[in-house]
């Protein structure tokens, strides 16, 4: 295997480094878009989604690929993203742009056809050679049957030779290391086979085991495509999830403002950072004054004050004014970084998981090597030295103990459970989730941006009169915070009609004013206005009358959050919420997803180590979480989600992601993921038993090609049809 | 016994056209999309002549 690209990292900075490459690629070539569509799902859909966008303008063509949903757009490079993002929630399907550079479509595509060739190779050789075999079972004497082992052994041996690779390849490689994998067994049982049969050939032998040969081929090929597949798909899961957002800052240097990555920044450089944008690096603010949103590090829905002298952090989001930052800290050394690094000591520190597979897998292939050896010995000694019915015995017991039901037992099952999950709108990043996921005990929640969307909604506008709600109506109209933003809409939805207002200015950092019949009105932070300040997300209007009046905001649940969290409780498992928020909020959605173990005000090192705490006790903990302060505990939790619209590094420490914005699909995933490992046993306990059933025979030399491919064909065949029984 | 001249070399020639249609499909890339393949038949664009 090839190096894994920097996806697997955790540190935002690596993660975006090959994405800047990859967008620098793309802007010289023809500008290629890759979207995903995560709800579509019919022939309306596609039809639909490429209709609107073949009409766009300036776009070439639009292909929709259901199975991995996703369209690929070819269009003149003035087409952005964005522009076809916005138009295809026009037509209500919400759509994420993937980095097609990172997306590395060539190589796994052609690691896949390659398998899938030798796999179809494989398939036509054995149905030939099968239909010869079944001649020589039903009798075919003498003559014949030495022309049929002959045509048999002409087909068998290239394609065995071609087909075989992978097996031979990966065998060589562990015997290299002194290791016993999987595929030495694999390699040995197609190689002793094929040898034994051609000397039988030779020697006008009764039995050839060339269709016994192929179709352990062709059935272990298929497992490993099947994995192969569930393999790519997390790969392209973690590569395509990955930053495409390209760190720049805009640097004040002594020649004006230029755009640099901020990778070349150095602490004493002075950036700006406009409204919208987020934090580069770490500074001391010199000119401005703004609010911070700072919910993605801390977990605080309340935006915080920035002016001359504040201390920001990287990952804060500006939200009013421009601002302008001296850096202290850039790279290595920013708050960025050290979230990475405590990221790194978390994964350290969840011990490597072994699958159940790996674990069958260990035990069982030296089982087979004794076996068969024990069976050539016994043999040798009992005929006094008879080497070729020894070696053909020992053939036979390689060949019925071969783990082709073994080889597929996982993967088809993992197939299966991902593909659900998959249009479920969940996105399987890591091989080994599934199982993980079947055995959690106890979930773990962020608040901010999990369980809530992250967007606040008015909690109390039947509390305000007409006239003042009129008033907050036209001045939040005029202001692009994300709470002037959210009244003002609700204020819309209300039918409130804007009150008229003069000399409409936004004062940075404070909100927002107006005039009103030659009074002065203004909407914006509690100091700024002469308030106090709650507990609760507010803003604040004041007029010429009276006090100031607080407009205050609930943080709206995510769709299916309840749900989820009574399917959970039903399910037997215990559910926590661990916030970076103030006791108020957390306390309100925690009663009313009525969760009583909830913590509010915590570090990231707080919930990391939270997450230890419950893993030390025995717990293996679900953890789901979107935000930079979620990353070392999602790192360090036995299993994590995290909905698509967390940040780059969460989504990249998580194993699975959440595409949708409903919730209630990681209640479906739980119950999946223990079906799947219920029938990944079945599958063992099928494949042994059959096992159990022919080795004998074997061992006793009484096995013939027949018995072989019957044992063969039936496991496989089971196991499979056992793992499409997953609903 | 003498069909077996025949029929052997028949039934061989018969699965290697199946392989080689097999290998066509996949150097076409058939199996890219199966679902949306699938799903394309029930679509009512491009009913009355080919896409250009």
């Amino acid at each position: 295997m090839e190096a894994m690209p920097a996806s697997v990292s955790a540190c935002p900075a690596c993660v975006a480094a090959p994405a800047a490459e990859a967008v620098a690629a793309r802007a010289k070539g023809r500008a290629g878009i890759v979207l995903t569509l995560p709800t579509a799902h019919c022939a309306a859909c596609i039809a639909d989604v490429e209709r609107v966008l073949g009409r766009y303008p300036g776009v070439r063509s639009a292909r929709v690929n259901l199975t991995r949903r996703r369209v690929s757009v070819d269009a003149s490079p003035d087409v952005t993203a964005d522009e076809l993002i916005a138009c295809l929630a026009g037509i209500g399907y919400p759509a994420h742009e993937l980095d097609p550079g990172l997306l590395n479509v060539t190589e796994t595509d052609r690691q896949g056809r390659d398998l899938l060739m030798r796999l179809g190779v494989a398939g036509f050789a054995m149905m030939n050679v099968m239909l010869l075999s079944v001649a020589v079972w039903s009798g075919a004497e003498a003559a014949t049957r030495d022309l049929f082992h002959w045509i048999s052994a002409m087909i068998a041996l290239p394609v065995l030779a071609f087909a075989g690779q992978p097996f031979f390849a990966s065998a060589w490689a562990s015997l290299k290391a002194r290791r016993l994998g999987m595929d030495v067994p694999i390699s040995l049982a197609l190689i002793l086979s094929a040898a034994m049969s051609l000397y039988e050939t030779f020697a006008h032998g009764q039995h050839a085991y060339f269709d016994a040969a192929v179709s352990l081929c062709f059935f272990l090929l298929a497992g490993r495509y099947l994995d192969f597949r569930s393999r790519a798909a997390a790969r392209s899961a973690a590569e395509e999830l990955a930053a495409l957002e390209v760190p720049r800052a805009i640097r004040l240097g002594m020649d004006g403002e230029a755009v640099v990555p901020v990778a070349e920044l150095v602490a004493g450089d002075r950036v700006r950072v406009m409204p919208g944008a987020r934090m580069p690096v770490d500074g001391v603010v010199t000119e401005g004054a703004s609010e911070l949103d700072r919910s993605l590090l801390t977990g605080e829905t309340l935006p915080v004050w920035a002016g001359a002298g504040s201390v920001v952090s990287a990952g804060e989001v500006n939200l009013t004014g421009p601002l302008t930052v001296r850096v202290t800290a850039a790279g290595q050394d920013s708050s960025l970084h050290r979230m990475a690094s405590l990221v790194a000591v978390a994964e350290g520190a969840r011990t490597r998981y072994t699958s159940l597979a790996d674990r069958m897998a260990r035990a069982y292939a030296p089982a087979v090597h004794v076996l068969a050896l024990a069976a050539l010995c016994f043999w040798l000694w009992q005929t006094g030295g008879d080497l070729r019915l020894s070696l053909n015995i020992a053939a036979a017991v390689l060949i019925i103990t071969c783990p082709c039901a073994l080889a597929l037992a996982v993967p088809a099952v993992v197939t299966s459970a991902s593909g659900r999950l998959f249009r479920k709108g969940l996105l399987v990043k890591n091989g080994t989730a599934l199982e993980r996921l079947a055995e959690v005990d106890m979930v773990v929640f962020d608040k901010t941006g999990t369980l809530t969307l992250g967007a606040p909604e008015p909690a109390d506008l039947r509390d305000h009169s007409p006239t003042d709600l009129s008033l907050a109506a036209a001045l939040a109209g005029a202001s692009a915070h994300p709470l002037s933003r959210a009244l003002a809409e609700a204020l819309a939805v209300a039918g409130v009609r804007p009150a008229r207002l003069s000399d409409i200015r936004e004062v940075p950092g404070q909100g927002v004013e107006g005039v009103c019949k030659g009074g002065r009105v203004r909407l914006g932070r509690a100091q700024w206005l002469g308030a106090q300040a709650g507990d609760m997300t507010a803003t604040w209007l004041k007029t010429d009358q009276g006090p100031a009046r607080a407009f205050t905001f609930t943080d709206r649940l995510r769709p299916g959050a309840e749900a989820l969290v009574a399917d959970i409780a039903r399910q037997g498992k215990s559910v926590a919420i661990l916030s970076g928020d103030s006791d108020a909020p957390v306390g309100a959605i925690a009663a009313q997803l009525g969760v009583k173990d909830w913590r509010a005000g915590m570090h990231p090192a707080e919930k990391a180590a939270a997450i230890a705490t419950l893993t030390e006790a025995g717990h293996r903990v679900l953890m789901v979480g979107d935000g930079l302060n979620d990353t070392a505990a999602l790192a360090g939790a036995h299993v994590s989600i995290s909905p698509a619209s967390a940040l780059d590094a969460a989504r990249v420490a998580s194993d699975i992601v959440l595409l949708g914005q409903d919730m209630q699909p990681i209640a479906a995933a739980m119950r999946i993921a223990l079906q799947a490992r219920r029938r990944i046993k079945q599958n063992f306990a099928l494949s042994i038993a059959y096992n159990l059933l022919a080795v004998p025979v074997a061992f006793a030399g009484l096995a013939t090609p027949l018995i072989a491919a019957l044992a063969m064909s039936a496991s496989s065949v089971t196991v499979s049809l056992n793992a499409l029984r997953l609903k | 016994m003498d069909v077996l001249v025949y029929l052997i070399p028949v039934s061989l020639v018969l699965g290697g056209i199946g392989l080689l249609a097999f290998l066509w499909t996949l150097k076409h890339r058939q199996y890219d999309d199966p679902e949306g393949d699938g799903q394309r038949i029930l679509s009512k664009e491009w009913d009355d002549h080919p896409r250009p």
